[in-house]
């Protein structure tokens, strides 16, 4: 990248915000997602919406790509740059405002997820979504990458809170979409347009979300099922019966090894599917709630069920769950977290697939995920130097995602496309798909400036 | 350097919220994951050592907060520890280096000579002269900033004036071995006195060895493995003369130093022997809480607890400290939002790198003037300096003590 051009980012964002040293640009070159890697030109960090709107319209003007970046946990290489600006958002992380009148939080795009929820959660208010990179993520990235996690099922995820946006536009003008209004039936409905666009129409400066009231009471339960089809149906029945649990979470075999390996938390080895739940609401609901599913449970055999009776039991229940990932990471040098998703009644045909699969390619993948909403995270324990085995791991994939879009499933249910997930992206939303998607980058952004090479 | 060790960095971000310096800069460079990549790069030969490379790496205060947080078990604190190590194996150390870990630290005696002249300075009233005409000024800025963290010396190191052996009063539980920190004997000798005693209550014998020599940690500071190694084999020769139930330390640097004897020394098995009887003083007395508890008496303050990074991320220990102040009668405990991030000390790291020591440590005391404490409680001597002359400086009405200081006085009432 040119000098005058460097000192040009300088001089809007000041010398210490704007990185192009080697040692620099290197570790800028991934974000969390394994493989890939590519060195930007430069990386700077803006400090206000103003600094954002002149860096991406000098870019504009240079024809220099500008990719955004929040804390780089992307999942699908969709926060790496190929030579181009690297727009990290961290430091654009005020609280702009918490209007408990309207329920809604307005904050900087830098905000950290779990700093909202711990905002917003003193006052009784309740921000949902939580992504399980919450502690880190940015809001502007989970607006990005429309973010989901573990309350999907009964809360949504991302786009359904999102009521408005500040986006810097890939010729550096402000738009300013949506509003505290909750009925705006004007025009396009822009914020949706831009939510999920991984950083390929505009960069996101601030957000406003909906809050809710935070529910009064939960009850968390562990169930263990010697029967994986017991556990997926038990997971229908639930949703049948009319409950709605916050937390529908789901262990296999292979990681419920993995877990009793790590942190040994009792888990017994031959069960073949954990379940999670949690219920939440008003305190007479969620007891009649956890009684209900405690029967629907018990007649699908489970052989343990566990009702925490503190907080603090709670917690311990839940370990396994929130073990999961660094249980599976520990085994081998890479991990390979995808985020298939399928319509909830096929979860125990695609488990079965899964494990089929990780047979076939002579591979071990763990899956857990959020059974109730039907996301699973197959996870391929690997070793990057075996490129024999990563190659077959790709495979492996291609075949589940293939799977996932034969059940009416998905081929990423919260990661997104980015690099990654590219080649799938056809099969699943067939050449008209791509094709209005294409048209819609190409009116937003001409020149291609915005993040290129992402999602199509 | 183990190769196998950093490609388990998986890349996930989860240390990011939890390093100090990322959250101060939120630059890559500056974060336990940017660290591990940096060193991944050199060890292929994408990067070299270069000057702008090791101050990256030199900017990471070792608190090991990062190893807490990885769902991988990385340790990107100590590979940036053991980085610096190979590359000074390479190099060889400074005259100042030189002088200091090898010819002072493993001469208890040596070191404490060395101190005397400091006791001089502050007894003679010369620090008074020299503070209020503003010399510092002249003096180089490392140098300052170390006259500042200095406390009023006691008038001997506690490793003169103990005994070789402190009877167990009561019924005798057992015999310990107390492993004496220079740091501890030498500034914070009322302390570690009120271990002895605290240990002595419970029952305990207490054998302090007095040829004991410094644990090594800051050679492993300034990467000087060799100096660690060869103190490590004399102080695990020596304790391994008695006959011991466990090896008490009250200082956390120490503790997490000789609790890695046995990895250190590799094949020496009784330097393992060594490390599995090493306790943290916290640990000790809350396994005898009981009787403890019994001796304690009530104590009105309102209290906090600072995790020391050795003691939370490198023991794994943050439930004993806090179940034992909570023992205490009539206390009013009030914990510390982000207790087990680093307060700056780090080592040397508030003189090495004062500006960043100094953004960290001011995060530190806004949390802990927000629990309305008056009392600061922690147990490392490095956290003790630093937190001490911080608040001596704004809010005086906030005493930073040692643990076992409070305990002690409790017992006493």
């Amino acid at each position: 990248m040119k000098q005058s051009f460097i000192n040009d980012l300088q001089k809007i964002v000041g010398e210490q915000f704007t990185l192009s040293d080697k040692e620099s640009l290197a570790v800028y070159g991934y974000d969390s997602t394994p493989e890939l890697e590519s060195l930007p030109g430069a990386v700077v960090l803006p400090g206000s919406t103003e600094e954002v709107s002149r860096v991406v319209a000098l870019c504009h003007d240079a024809g220099v790509s500008v990719t955004p970046r929040g804390s780089g946990t992307n999942l699908s290489g969709g926060s790496l740059s190929a030579g181009g600006v690297v727009l990290q958002t961290s430091r654009l992380n005020r609280v702009v405002e918490i209007d408990e009148e309207n329920l809604t939080a307005t904050v900087e795009t830098g905000v950290i997820t779990s700093a909202l929820h711990r905002d917003v959660e003193g006052r009784g208010l309740f921000y949902p979504p939580d992504p399980g990179s919450m502690n880190i993520s940015t809001m502007g990235g989970n607006v990005a990458e429309n973010s989901g996690g573990l309350r999907g099922l009964k809360y949504g995820v991302t786009s359904d809170y999102v009521m408005g946006l500040t986006t810097i536009l890939p010729d550096g003008v402000l738009l300013k979409t949506g509003g505290k209004a909750v009925k705006n039936v004007a025009g396009y409905n822009l914020n949706d347009l831009l939510v999920s666009s991984e950083g390929t129409l505009g960069v996101f400066t601030e957000v406003m979300v909906r809050l809710i009231p935070k529910p009064p009471a939960k009850k968390t339960m562990l169930v263990h099922f010697p029967e994986l089809e017991q556990a997926a149906l038990t997971v229908s029945r639930i949703i049948a019966a009319r409950i709605i649990p916050a937390t529908l979470e789901f262990l296999d075999r292979v990681t419920i090894r993995c877990v009793e390996d790590y942190a040994r938390v009792g888990l017994p080895l031959d069960v073949e599917a954990v379940l999670l739940i949690e219920v939440d609401g008003h305190p007479a609901v969620v007891e009649e709630d956890a009684a209900a599913i405690r029967a629907i449970c018990e007649k699908h055999r489970c052989s343990f069920f566990q009702t925490a009776a503190t907080a603090e039991e709670a917690l311990k229940l839940a370990t396994a769950r929130r073990v999961a990932l660094s249980a599976l990471a520990r085994v081998k040098p890479t991990t390979i977290l995808e985020d298939a998703t399928v319509p909830r009644s096929c979860i125990a045909p695609m488990v079965k697939l899964i494990q089929e699969t990780a047979r076939k390619y002579d591979l071990t993948i763990g899956t857990f995920g959020h059974a109730g909403d039907g996301n699973l995270h197959p996870t391929c324990l690997t070793d990057e130097r075996d490129k024999d085995e990563i190659a077959r791991a790709h495979q492996a994939f291609a075949e589940i995602f293939d799977a996932a879009i034969a059940m009416g499933g998905t081929i990423t249910g919260e990661h997104g496309v980015g690099l990654a997930k590219k080649k799938y992206l056809p099969k699943l939303v067939g050449e008209a798909g791509v094709r209005v998607m294409r048209n819609i980058k190409e009116s937003f952004d001409p020149k291609g400036i915005l993040n290129p090479g992402k999602v199509f | 350097m183990d190769y196998e060790k950093l490609i388990n960095c998986m890349r996930c971000g989860m240390c990011l919220p939890h390093c100090p310096t990322y959250k101060e800069t939120f630059l890559e460079t500056a974060s336990p994951r940017g660290r591990v990549a940096l060193v991944r790069k050199f060890q292929k030969g994408d990067l070299a050592a270069s000057e702008r490379f090791l101050d990256y790496l030199s900017l990471c205060l070792d608190c090991q907060a990062c190893a807490s947080a990885c769902p991988c078990g990385v340790n990107a604190g100590e590979l940036v520890a053991e980085f610096k190590c190979e590359k000074k194996e390479r190099d060889g150390l400074s005259f100042m280096e030189e002088l200091v870990l090898r010819r002072l630290l493993p001469h208890p005696d040596r070191l404490e000579t060395a101190a005397s002249p400091l006791k001089l300075y502050q007894r003679s009233g010369l620090q008074k002269v020299v503070r209020k005409l503003g010399l510092l000024k002249m003096f180089p800025p490392g140098l300052s900033r170390m006259e500042g963290l200095l406390p009023e010396l006691p008038a001997q190191p506690l490793r003169r004036t103990l005994q070789e052996v402190t009877p167990a009063q009561g019924e005798e539980r057992g015999t310990v071995g107390f492993f004496l920190g220079c740091v501890m004997s030498l500034v914070f000798s009322e302390a570690s006195f009120a271990t002895v005693q605290l240990l002595s209550a419970m029952g305990y014998r207490v054998i302090t060895p007095k040829a004991q020599k410094c644990c090594g940690a800051p050679n492993m500071l300034a990467a000087d493995r060799r100096g660690m190694e060869e103190m490590a084999r004399f102080n695990v020769e020596l304790f391994s003369s008695y006959d011991l139930d466990f090896i008490v330390t009250d200082c956390g640097g120490c503790g997490a130093e000789l609790k890695k004897y046995g990895h250190h020394l590799g094949g020496d098995g009784h330097a393992a022997v060594f490390s599995g009887k090493v306790r943290d003083i916290s640990q000790v007395l809350y396994e005898g809480r009981g009787l403890l508890g019994e001796k304690l008496k009530p104590l009105p303050h309102r209290v906090t607890y600072h995790d020391p990074c050795h003691i939370a991320h490198c023991q794994g220990i943050r439930h004993e400290p806090r179940q034992l102040l909570k023992m205490i009668p009539g206390l009013d405990y009030r914990e510390l939002a982000d207790a087990d991030a680093c307060c700056g000390s780090a080592g040397t790291y508030n003189i090495e790198r004062p500006e960043m020591a100094d953004r960290v440590l001011r995060r530190k005391l806004d949390t802990v003037l927000k629990t309305g404490a008056d009392y600061l409680v922690t147990s490392n001597p490095g956290c003790l300096l630093q937190l001490k002359q911080a608040l001596a400086q704004t809010e005086p009405q906030v005493r930073v003590i040692h643990l076992t200081e409070l305990l002690q006085a409790s017992m006493n009432g």
